[in-house]
C-alpha cells in the first residue's frame, strides 16, 4: 500500500525531505509519490510524514484512496461552520 | 549648530538623517553593527543594499495569512514566487551581485519557506559565504519554531542578525493566527500548536540575545486579532533584548488564496498601522521603513535588479572576489563620507527651524504635518509621482523632521499590470497617502495634480533632487509663514491638561 499526491499539490517542498523512504520527488506537474518506494512510514514514524506536514487539504490520499486531510481539517473550521466563521472574521 | 530641540523620545533629528538617534539607547557596539544595515538603519537604507536568496523552500507551520503556493508571507508580499536556488547556486549569485553592486552589504535568507525548517540548505549557504565573502553581513528570518534547535549552529557561522516573526505571546490569540504546526514528526493543531510555537520563539529569542546576536522582531498587524496585543508583544520582546520591533500590515486579498483572504479578514488602514507603530514606538525602537521586500530581490531597498542576475547570466560571469572586495571597500568609504556630509547639512536646517520658533515665542506651537516623498534612494527627492510605487512619509513639526514609515501604493495588488487602469491606481495612491498634506516628488503630471489637490494633498515638485529632510523643512516653513499651521481647536486643551 502506498500514499498518493494528487492534483492540488502547490509544490511547497515540505513533504519531500521528510520522507524516510525517499519516495517523494518533484515531477512535471507537481510532487509525486513513488508507490513502489512508499512504506506509509511503517516502522519509522507513528504518523505518515508527508500527510502530517502537507498544508493543502485533500491532496494526499492514503492507501485506500481516502484524503488524509479532509476539508476543514487543516483550517480548523469544519465545512458546516464555515459561513459562521466567515461572518465572524468579516466583523473584525 | 548644537541647538536641535530634543523630542521626548530622545530623537534629536530626523529619523532618516541620522540612524544613530533612534538607536541612541543601544550600546556603541550594537549601533556600529546596525549602522550599515539597510534593513535596520533608517539612514543606511538610502545608501546600501541588501539581497535575499531563496534557498529554503519548506515550512513547518501554517499562518492564516499565507498561501504556501507562494513565498513566505512573513517576508514577501503575497503572490510572489522566487526562483529556488541550491546553496551552491545561491553562493555564486551572491558573489556576482556583490562584485557588481558594491553597495550590497547584507545577504539574507528569508525563504521562500522557513529557512530554519530547511537548516541544511540555509547553513550550507552561510558556511560558504562567511568563508568566501567575509565583508558581507549575514542574516536570517524565521517563524521561530525550529530556532532553539539551530542557535548553536547559526552562531558558528557568525550570523549577526536574526529576524523572528512574533505575532503573539498569548496562545489564545495565536490560535486565531496559526491553525497548526509540524512538531516532533506530528501535526499539532489549535491552541496547543500556538503554545508550542510561542514557547520556541521566546526561547530562541533568549538564546540569541544571550549569545550576543542581534534580534529583530517582526509582527503582522491583524485587525480584530492582535492589534491591542501587539503592544504587549512589544513590551515582552524588548524586555528580552530584541533591538528592533517592526510592525507590518496584514495583506489579505482573496486573489492570493490565503485563509484570511478567502474568509474576508481585512487588513489595517494606514492610520491604524501608524497608530499602533506610534504606540509601540514609545516602548522601543521601531523600524518603520521596512518595505517587505521580495525574498530574491537584488538592489537598493524598494528597487529590484534581480533580472540582471539570473542563473544563466551568472554562469557566464567570472568573479575575482578578492579584487571586488577592494573595490567594495573604496565605495563604502565614499558612501560614509557622503553620509557624514549630509548629516552635517541637515543639522544646519534644524537650527534654522528652531531659531524660527524662537523668533515667535508667543505663538502656540504650530501643528505637525505629514508629508509624503517619492524617492528611489540616495536620500533625495528624485522620483516622478507616477512612477512611485511607495512613498516615504515624514512628520514635520517646529522641532524636527521625523521619518514615520513607508507606504506602498500597490499594497493591495500583486503589482504591474494587474493593478487595473490608471485612474484606479491614482485612487489607490491617494488612499495610501491618507493623512498626508503634501507630497514631494521630482515631477508630476497635470491630471494627478488636480486629483491630489481635490483630496486635500498638495503636490510639490519644486524640490526635485534636494535632500529629503531639508526640502520638507522648507515646505513646512512656507506653510507656517502662510499661516496654515494654526493649531487645531483640540490642541490647546491637550497642552493645558
Ligand atoms: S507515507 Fe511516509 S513513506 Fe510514504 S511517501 Fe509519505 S512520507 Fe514517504
Ligand atoms: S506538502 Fe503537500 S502541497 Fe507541499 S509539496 Fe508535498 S504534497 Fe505538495
Ligand atoms: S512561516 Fe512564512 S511560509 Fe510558513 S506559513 Fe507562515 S508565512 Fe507561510
Amino acid at each position: 500500500m502506498a500514499f498518493k499526491i494528487i492534483e492540488g499539490c502547490v509544490n511547497c517542498w515540505a513533504c519531500e525531505p521528510l520522507c524516510p523512504s525517499q519516495a517523494i520527488a518533484l515531477a512535471a506537474s507537481h510532487f509525486l509519490i513513488d508507490a513502489r518506494k512508499c512504506t506509509e512510514c511503517e516502522g519509522e514514524f507513528a504518523e505518515p510524514q508527508c500527510a502530517s506536514i502537507c498544508p493543502v487539504e485533500g491532496v494526499i490520499l492514503d492507501g485506500l484512496g481516502v484524503p488524509v486531510n479532509p476539508p476543514g481539517s487543516l483550517t480548523g473550521i469544519p465545512p458546516e461552520r464555515l459561513a459562521a466563521a466567515m461572518a465572524e472574521i468579516q466583523a473584525r | 549648530m548644537e541647538l536641535k530641540v530634543q523630542s521626548p523620545g530622545g530623537c534629536a533629528s530626523s529619523g532618516c538623517g541620522s540612524s544613530g538617534d533612534r538607536l541612541a539607547y543601544l550600546p556603541e557596539a550594537i549601533r556600529a553593527k546596525v549602522n550599515n544595515h539597510p534593513c535596520f538603519s533608517e539612514d543606511a537604507h538610502h545608501h546600501y543594499a541588501r539581497m535575499h536568496v531563496a534557498v529554503a523552500p519548506a515550512c513547518n507551520i501554517q499562518c492564516h495569512y499565507c498561501n504556501r503556493k507562494y513565498d513566505c508571507s512573513n517576508e514577501s508580499r503575497p503572490g510572489v514566487v522566487s526562483e529556488l536556488l541550491t546553496p551552491d547556486q545561491a553562493v555564486k549569485k551572491v558573489l556576482a551581485v556583490a562584485a557588481n553592486i558594491p553597495q550590497m552589504t547584507v545577504l539574507g535568507i528569508a525563504g521562500p519557506g522557513d529557512p530554519l525548517a530547511n537548516p541544511e540548505r540555509t547553513l550550507e549557504t552561510f558556511r560558504q559565504l562567511s568563508e568566501k565573502a567575509p565583508d558581507i553581513k549575514l542574516c536570517v528570518s524565521t517563524n521561530g519554531l525550529a530556532l532553539p534547535s539551530v542557535v548553536e549552529e547559526l552562531c558558528k557561522h557568525n550570523i549577526e542578525h536574526v529576524t523572528i516573526t512574533i505575532n503573539c505571546v498569548d496562545p489564545d490569540v495565536g490560535a486565531k493566527i496559526y491553525p497548526w504546526i509540524f512538531w516532533n514528526n506530528r501535526r499539532i493543531k489549535g491552541r496547543r500548536a500556538a503554545e508550542i510555537l510561542i514557547e520556541q520563539q521566546q526561547k530562541g529569542l533568549e538564546m540569541l540575545v544571550a549569545r550576543g546576536v542581534l534580534v529583530k522582531v517582526n509582527s503582522v498587524l491583524i485587525p480584530g486579532v492582535n492589534e491591542e496585543h501587539l503592544k504587549e508583544v512589544s513590551r515582552v520582546v524588548k524586555a528580552k533584548g530584541a533591538f528592533l520591533h517592526n510592525v507590518m500590515p496584514l495583506i489579505a486579498e482573496a486573489e492570493h488564496g490565503t485563509f484570511y483572504g478567502l474568509m474576508g479578514q481585512r487588513g489595517p488602514t494606514s492610520e491604524e498601522l501608524q497608530t499602533l507603530q506610534d504606540a509601540c514606538a514609545g516602548d522601543m525602537a521601531m523600524m518603520r521603513h521596512c518595505r517587505q521586500c521580495r525574498a530574491d530581490a537584488v538592489g537598493m531597498l524598494g528597487e529590484d535588479r534581480g533580472h540582471e542576475f539570473t542563473l544563466d547570466k551568472i554562469e557566464q560571469m567570472d568573479i575575482d572576489y578578492a579584487a571586488a572586495m577592494t573595490r567594495r571597500a573604496e565605495v563604502h568609504a565614499t558612501i560614509e563620507a557622503n553620509r557624514a556630509a549630509q548629516r552635517q547639512h541637515s543639522g544646519e536646517t534644524f537650527v534654522s527651524l528652531a531659531s524660527l520658533k524662537r523668533g515667535l515665542p508667543r505663538k502656540p506651537e504650530p501643528r505637525p504635518v505629514l508629508m509624503a516623498v517619492a524617492t528611489t534612494g540616495g536620500g533625495v527627492i528624485n522620483q516622478h509621482f507616477g512612477h512611485a510605487r511607495e512613498f516615504l512619509v515624514y512628520e514635520a513639526s517646529s522641532q524636527d523632521v521625523r521619518f514615520i514609515g513607508a507606504r506602498k501604493v500597490d499594497l493591495y495588488c500583486s503589482g504591474g499590470d494587474s493593478c487595473g487602469e490608471a485612474e484606479t491606481k491614482l485612487q489607490k495612491t491617494i488612499r495610501a497617502l491618507a493623512g498626508c498634506e503634501v507630497v514631494l516628488c521630482a515631477k508630476i503630471g497635470y491630471e494627478p495634480w488636480g486629483q491630489l489637490e481635490a483630496a486635500g494633498i498638495a503636490p510639490n515638485g519644486e524640490h526635485a533632487m534636494e535632500p529629503i529632510e531639508e526640502a520638507i523643512a522648507a515646505v513646512y516653513r512656507e506653510l507656517e509663514e502662510s499661516g496654515r499651521l494654526e493649531p487645531s481647536v483640540a490642541e490647546p486643551r491637550r497642552l493645558s491638561a
